[in-house]
């Protein structure tokens, strides 16, 4: 179910656009950020809200790398793996954090604190390697750095 | 030597606040064009400065913007886009100008969107640019309080609403029409070629996509005039550029350059030369969708023109460096594997053919890969090229690519001959999961 705020959010969405479908982005985007990602129910739920159905709104839900269909831990950790960040050794990041953390790319910790992701450049290819977490982005990066850098987040 | 996009852009300090902005002249075009210029006007003083679009292509914006119906019968409302989706690998140039001066972009944007006279304006900028963003929004709400932006600008009857949309994630979301697909809440698929979007675009409405480099660039054609921006260049193409360098050089970065600076006055003086122990193999002058360079086109100037006639393309100006250490076939994986991913998979050469070509150069770079295995390589070159595919992603996974055979084909046989990658191992690259 819909909460009361995110139906006035995606009615503003709504009220933007010539049909409410052209809206339905913009509704995954506000229960994504409610719920950390868009579960079976909530595809289902935002599809009734604008007038589309499960299939066709999951075909643009899938379509982005960044609508999560699946649960994802409490941060995501997306590390860029693009030319530049290649270049300049990334992999030594990619594997202190396989270690680190325990998981491989597309999995979450078991207590749920960190979902691992590749993700391609992220527009900062001056100070590879780069990785975001949620929306702080982290350049210039070091293997040693990565221990400092996870415990900002609980 | 004159920097006017990036003048006011000082690393590490917040962007200028609209009052700031206002006491070094800025919002000064606004008030010219909106008092002694009608759009017409404004169309033919870009066109005669040769200003190219620089999100790649390098067509004439002038130009591009004189196919949108005008007058009293044209459909409205007309939109104006600025495309700040920067996903293309190794581009990291609208960032500086996003993050460093969002005063500049609207007021770029509001030249452009009177010249065409639209009503409604967009700015879609990649998720990743959060800074960027927040900056953007207050620039925004410092515009319309000022009277900028919204009902009748400054008395002149003349009307924009602006606003910014994030996106989620998808190269191909930079691509023109898909992404005017995406502003539609629709897949981020490409649309077919006519109708072009200066006739039917968003919402089926005249439409104008513009690069955030290239709508930064009329405040200053306006302010100044179409010779003096011809004159910033050092060759035949107008302007300055924002270049950049990433890869294996001293001092990587991003810098406001005469149009025209020499590939080797960009990687010596700017980037500082090559790092210690490090060697110069090629580059990839303008983001990962151009044809490698090598050390013969080190002396050519920077510009469409030269880059284009020597078999690759400027693309963004932003290059990537390949150095000795770093093993040709699996720079061209990983780029592969960037486009095989990224494709839309609409139609069948490219969703089909770049996975292809990725699984071969993954048994390449193994040592598993056979003699034939390049024919195969050559033979997608082709096919996935200009004119069949439905768009141009696939023909620009194909230009590295093709030029890789062509000036490191050494390097492919080596691999295949001695059944392992020459370089060491951790350069091999790998696709995770
Ligand atoms: C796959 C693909 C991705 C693109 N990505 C971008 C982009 O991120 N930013 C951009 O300005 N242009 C991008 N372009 C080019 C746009 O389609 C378009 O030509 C450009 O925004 C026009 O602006 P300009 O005339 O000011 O250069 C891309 C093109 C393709 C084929
Ligand atoms: S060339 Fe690739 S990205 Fe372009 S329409 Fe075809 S499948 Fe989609």
């Amino acid at each position: 179910m819909l909460t009361t705020e995110e139906k006035h959010k995606i009615d503003h969405e709504i009220s933007l656009v010539p049909s409410p479908k052209n809206a339905c982005i913009e509704a995954l985007k506000i229960v994504q950020n409610s719920h950390g990602w868009v579960s079976d129910e909530s595809l289902k739920d935002v599809a009734d809200y604008v007038g589309m159905s499960p299939a066709e709104l999951d075909s643009v839900a899938t379509f982005y790398n960044l609508i999560f269909r699946r649960p994802v831990g409490r941060h995501v950790v997306l590390v860029c793996d693009s030319i530049s960040c290649w270049v300049m050794g990334y992999e030594g990041i990619r594997d202190r954090l396989y270690e680190k953390l325990n998981i491989k790319y597309g999995q979450t910790t078991e207590d749920g604190r960190f979902t691992l992701l590749p993700n391609c450049c992220l527009g900062t290819c001056d100070r590879a390697p780069a990785l975001m977490i949620d929306n702080d982005l982290y350049r210039d990066l070091t293997v040693e750095q990565l221990d400092e850098i996870l415990e900002k987040y609980t | 030597m004159e920097k006017p996009l990036t003048q006011h852009i000082v690393p590490g300090r917040a962007p200028l606040s609209l009052k700031e902005y206002e006491q070094v002249g800025g919002y000064q075009s606004v008030r010219k064009i909106l008092k002694e210029m009608a759009p017409a006007d404004v169309q033919n003083l870009v066109k005669a400065s040769d200003l190219r679009g620089r999100g790649g292509a390098g067509f004439n914006t002038g130009l591009k913007w004189s196919f949108v119906p005008m007058g009293p019968e044209a459909a409205k409302p007309k939109y104006l886009v600025a495309n700040a989706d920067e996903m293309e690998p190794g581009t990291f140039k609208d960032r500086v100008l996003l993050e460093g001066n969002p005063h500049q972009l609207i007021e770029g944007m509001i030249i452009a969107a009177y010249a065409i006279d639209a009503s409604i304006s967009y700015i879609f900028m990649r998720w990743a640019y959060k800074v960027a963003a927040r900056e953007i929004i207050k620039a925004l709400e410092e515009a319309y309080e000022a009277g900028y932006l919204g009902e009748n600008i400054l008395g002149s009857g003349f009307s924009l609403d602006m606003h910014l949309h994030t996106g989620v994630g998808r190269y191909m979301c930079g691509e023109e029409t898909a992404l005017l697909n995406a502003l539609e809440g629709k897949r981020a698929n490409p649309r077919a070629k006519p109708p072009f979007p200066q006739v039917s675009g968003l919402f089926g409405k005249p439409t104008i996509v513009n690069n955030v480099e290239t709508l930064c660039c009329l405040p200053h054609i306006i302010n100044n005039g179409a010779e003096w921006f011809k004159g910033l260049s050092k060759t035949g193409d107008a302007g300055t550029k924002l270049y950049g360098i990433s890869g294996r050089v001293k001092t990587p970065g991003c810098w406001e350059l005469p149009m025209g600076t020499t590939i080797r006055e960009l990687i010596e003086e700017h980037g500082g030369g090559m790092q210690d122990g490090y060697l110069f193999k090629g580059l990839l002058p303008g983001g990962a969708s151009t044809d490698f360079l090598v050390e013969e086109h080190l002396d050519l100037p920077m510009d469409y023109t030269a880059i284009q006639a020597a078999g690759s393309r400027m693309g963004t100006g932003t290059m990537i460096i390949l150095d000795d250490h770093t093993c040709p076939v699996g720079f061209v994986h990983n780029l592969q594997h960037f486009f095989a991913q990224e494709s839309c998979g609409f139609c069948t050469p490219c969703r089909e053919g770049l996975p292809w070509v990725e699984k071969i150069l993954l048994a390449i770079d193994r040592g598993e890969g056979k003699p034939e295995h390049l024919l195969t390589l050559d033979f997608h070159t082709k096919y996935l090229g200009p004119g069949n595919t439905f768009c141009a992603l696939a023909p620009g996974a194909m230009e590295p690519l093709q030029s890789a055979l062509k000036y490191f084909r050494e390097d492919f046989e080596r691999h295949i001959h001695e059944h392992h990658c020459p370089w060491s191992k951790a350069k091999v690259w790998q696709p995770s999961i």
